[in-house]
């Protein structure tokens, strides 16, 4: 069932005026029809509005930097951000040398009122010291809460003379939470810090692997990229860095060397992979591993970058196995998720990624959207030179980066490039609205009352979003699947993932527990009242 | 105990003037507690005779939350109590929230005694951010002086503290008591001050005139009416004190817009030349 045009005026009108102007500039209906359909995104949201949203901070310590396992990200700020940023993400990670996994820890320098009115840099200097000495980590980030953004904690400066002081790679992100319109001004600044301080700054000059790559945009949730890794190694690729999921500074100070940069998540890294395209001379490829289809397209597609016959024939092998193995598992899975009906709101990527999966189990996305992303996650980047810089946007540095004089390395001929880009999406992603079918709606970051209101109209089977809004969705009778942490369960990535995904969501529509119960209020009132005093009502006394 | 705070463009005299008219009360009798909310820490220099003070925020940083009100509390000139809140060096941490963090202090330690008569607060500058106008929050300060003098600047900063002390008259209960002037002897000062002050909604509670003797008695670390108390400018500042002692008159202030501001100026500050 599709929503029309006059069911989502009906659904705006409860706005008031200016809400409305603003929120109908969020909201497409697909229509295919046209050539391209504009969406507004990346704006700040309305307050009062109940987003899904998070901050600069939660992006930039939460997203990006926090998987980096050999890494201690310190919190510069009162104790709760620290905490309330500690393992939330399901990122998970093994290290490779014994005790140097830090994502089991929390460090914060827990402001107190003191720090905050005489300045919280020696406090945070001291922090540094401490854990150089205890925890001997191989590199360590400060991230800044807001009120060291206001109060003027020069962090970068501390930084500085740690570095000095430990030898030590130390780096500030400057990520107060109100920087930007949401979580994704602290992606950008975590790429940023990455880029300028970390990668490079490893002693490797050559690849050391034939086929040698990096992962970009792919956090492990769930042990999503230990299932690419899997297969990816077993075609024969290297792996040089993952950003940043099960990632490492001593992996990623190296990752110039690669050939390619394999891009997941186009929102949260978009950034550091122009830049290393332009630094290292290294081309990236937008790849999505989430769903059947779409992983075997990306492995053709890697493939066909290389352009090597055996390459391409162990890739076809290793498609065929995976393919053989998981397909009669999925047999049953599709017999209960065929004719269902999905929301697909999530974060920057996932909100598209995830529609191609559904489609392979039978599941149609009858509304998809995205927290954080920007336009040409909708539209495609072919809108870039059309976006117009604002305030928010002129608020996070944008790095001038030149090719490394030494380092730069033409990886595959111009010619080939070019060639490559009529048939792979080398440099470039499509963004989500092309792939949406005819009627389908697309809402920019959804929020509270449009979540309601939209389940109340198209119905969906599942509601796939995050832990926001995943209970008031569950009361609605509607079953909810996490995509940004995967409830409890995953890896959802590649040939495998596709299977545990299978499993969750079919064991949704075979339990929708929610449905069998009869909350109090439907069958009996839980207040009674009566309008004006009753003489029998105690303390009323009758005049 | 009437809670008084002073506010004024930066360097407009508002410690000199403050600490003079406290002197000038305890003349009177009165008991005074000042309590300097000013960084830098000199609001109570003059009668303390030098800055021979810890202030609250350092003692909070030293000793930790377990202090003594004897720690930060010393006697000054007449019996008057000093405290000074203090703050972090200039570019460091928030002294907006230092503030705020030392007249809480304050309170809890038991630093409002019901035996005193009079609090002043000699507040920085301007009212730059929500920390400074903590003396007018929450009711802390019932009243409010602004020093002022016939300069321009001095007197845009007195019209946008008043924006502050209307801001807060509805919570805080806070009244504008009346402009000071300390002059700087420009053209035609007492007029421009006066029809400043009326247009204000406020009055003119005095006029000090300039006199050399309270940069000798600064040198001295003393105030007038302890340096020289037959000075007749040690008289000027008795009769300010005795002025907002007898002071009847608290006013929500009705701030004016820039244009009505410079049209005042043309009006009053220009005729010598006219």
């Amino acid at each position: 069932m599709n929503v029309s045009e006059k069911v989502l005026e009906d659904i705006l009108n409860k706005y008031p005026t200016k809400v409305k102007r603003n929120r109908k500039k969020h909201i497409l209906i697909r229509d295919p029809d046209q050539d391209r359909q504009e969406i507004e995104a990346n704006t700040r949201s309305i307050p009062g509005v109940v987003t899904n949203r998070g901050c600069a901070f939660a992006g930039c310590k939460g997203v990006v930097l926090g998987p980096l396992k050999d890494i201690v990200n310190i919190v510069h700020g009162p104790v709760g951000c620290g905490y309330y940023s500690w393992l939330t993400r399901r990122n998970k990670a093994r290290t490779d040398q014994p005790n140097k996994n830090f994502l089991a820890y929390c460090v914060s320098t827990d402001m107190q009122e003191s720090d905050i009115v005489f300045g919280g840099e020696k406090k945070l200097a001291r922090l540094i010291d401490e854990v150089v000495e205890i925890l001997k980590p191989n590199a360590i980030t400060i991230s800044a809460t807001c009120p060291v953004g206001l109060i003027g904690d020069d962090i970068q400066a501390v930084a500085r003379a740690a570095r000095t002081k430990h030898d030590l790679n130390i780096t500030a992100y400057s990520c107060e939470g109100y920087k930007g319109v949401s979580q994704s001004a602290g992606h950008h600044i975590a790429n940023n810090g990455l880029m300028e301080k970390i990668v490079g700054e490893g002693e490797m000059e050559e690849p050391p692997g034939k086929y040698t790559i990096n992962i970009l945009g792919e956090y492990n949730i769930g042990g999503d990229g230990w299932e690419l890794e899997r297969v990816l190694t077993d075609i024969g690729y290297h792996i040089q860095a993952v950003m940043t999921g099960n990632g490492s500074y001593e992996k990623l100070k190296n990752a110039h060397v690669a050939q390619l940069n394999l891009v997941q998540c186009h929102r949260s890294i978009n950034y550091i992979a122009d830049m290393l395209q332009v630094k290292y001379g290294t081309p990236w490829l937008k790849v999505n591993f989430i769903g059947i289809r779409s992983t075997v397209e990306s492995l053709r597609n890697i493939a066909k970058y290389f352009g090597d016959e055996s390459l391409t024939a162990r890739t076809e092998k290793v498609i065929e196995r995976e393919l053989a193995e998981i397909e009669p598992q999925l047999e049953p899975y599709r017999k209960i998720c065929s004719g269902k009906t999905a929301f697909c709101f999530v974060g920057g990527s996932r909100g598209h990624h995830y529609q191609g999966l559904y489609e392979e189990l039978g599941v149609t996305t009858v509304l998809a959207g995205y927290e954080f992303a920007h336009r040409d996650d909708y539209e495609g980047r072919r809108v870039l030179p059309h976006l117009k810089p604002d305030a928010d946007s002129k608020n996070i540095p944008e790095l001038h980066i030149t090719p490394d004089e030494n380092r730069y390395r033409l990886k595959i001929s111009p010619q080939r490039l070019q060639a490559l880009k009529q048939e792979i999406p080398l440099n470039y992603y499509k963004g989500m609205i092309e792939d949406m079918n005819e009627g389908t709606i697309i809402v920019d970051d959804l929020n509270h009352y449009e979540t309601e209101e939209f389940i109340k109209a198209l119905k969906p089977d599942i509601f796939s979003s995050s832990i926001k809004d995943k209970y008031i969705t569950q009361k609605m009778g509607i079953p909810s699947k996490q995509l940004h942490n995967y409830d409890y369960s995953g890896p959802y990535a590649g040939f495998r993932g596709a299977v545990n995904f299978a499993r969750d969501v079919a064991m949704c529509f075979a339990t929708p527990t929610l449905n069998y119960i009869t909350p109090p209020w439907k069958g009996k009132p839980l207040l009674e009242g009566a309008v004006g005093p009753r003489s029998s009502d105690p303390g009323i006394k009758e005049e | 105990m009437r809670q008084i705070a002073i506010y004024g463009k930066g360097g407009i005299g508002k410690s000199t003037t403050t600490q003079n008219t406290v002197a000038a009360l305890t003349e009177m009798g009165k008991k005074v507690l000042v309590v300097g909310c000013d960084p830098k820490a000199d609001s109570t220099r003059l009668l303390l005779h030098g800055l021979n003070q810890k202030t609250v925020l350092d003692t909070l940083r030293d000793e930790g939350e377990d202090i003594d009100l004897e720690y930060i509390m010393r006697d000054g000139y007449g019996g008057t109590k000093c405290v000074e809140s203090g703050g972090p060096e200039p570019g460091v941490g928030c002294a907006g929230r230092g503030i705020i963090t030392s007249i809480n202090m304050l309170e809890s330690l038991g630093a409002y005694t019901p035996d005193l008569d009079y609090v002043f607060y000699d507040v920085l500058g301007d009212v730059v951010c929500g920390g400074f106008a903590m003396p007018i929050r929450e009711g802390k300060a019932r009243e409010i002086y602004i020093v002022a003098s016939g300069e321009m600047m001095a007197l845009y900063a007195a019209n946008n503290i008043s924006k502050g002390v209307m801001k807060f008259a509805d919570s805080g209960g806070v009244r504008l008591g009346g402009i000071i002037c300390n002059s700087r002897n420009v053209d035609n000062e007492y007029k421009l001050l006066e029809a400043f002050a009326e247009e204000l909604g406020s009055r003119l509670i005095y006029f000090v005139p300039r006199d050399n003797v309270v940069q000798r008695a600064e040198i001295n670390k003393k105030t007038v009416v302890e340096f020289d108390p037959m000075a007749p400018q040690a008289d000027e500042y008795r009769n300010l004190a005795r002025n907002i002692d007898g002071n009847d008159m608290f006013v929500v202030p009705r701030p004016m817009t820039q244009e009505r501001l410079e049209e005042l100026l043309m009006t009053f500050g220009m005729l010598d030349s006219l």
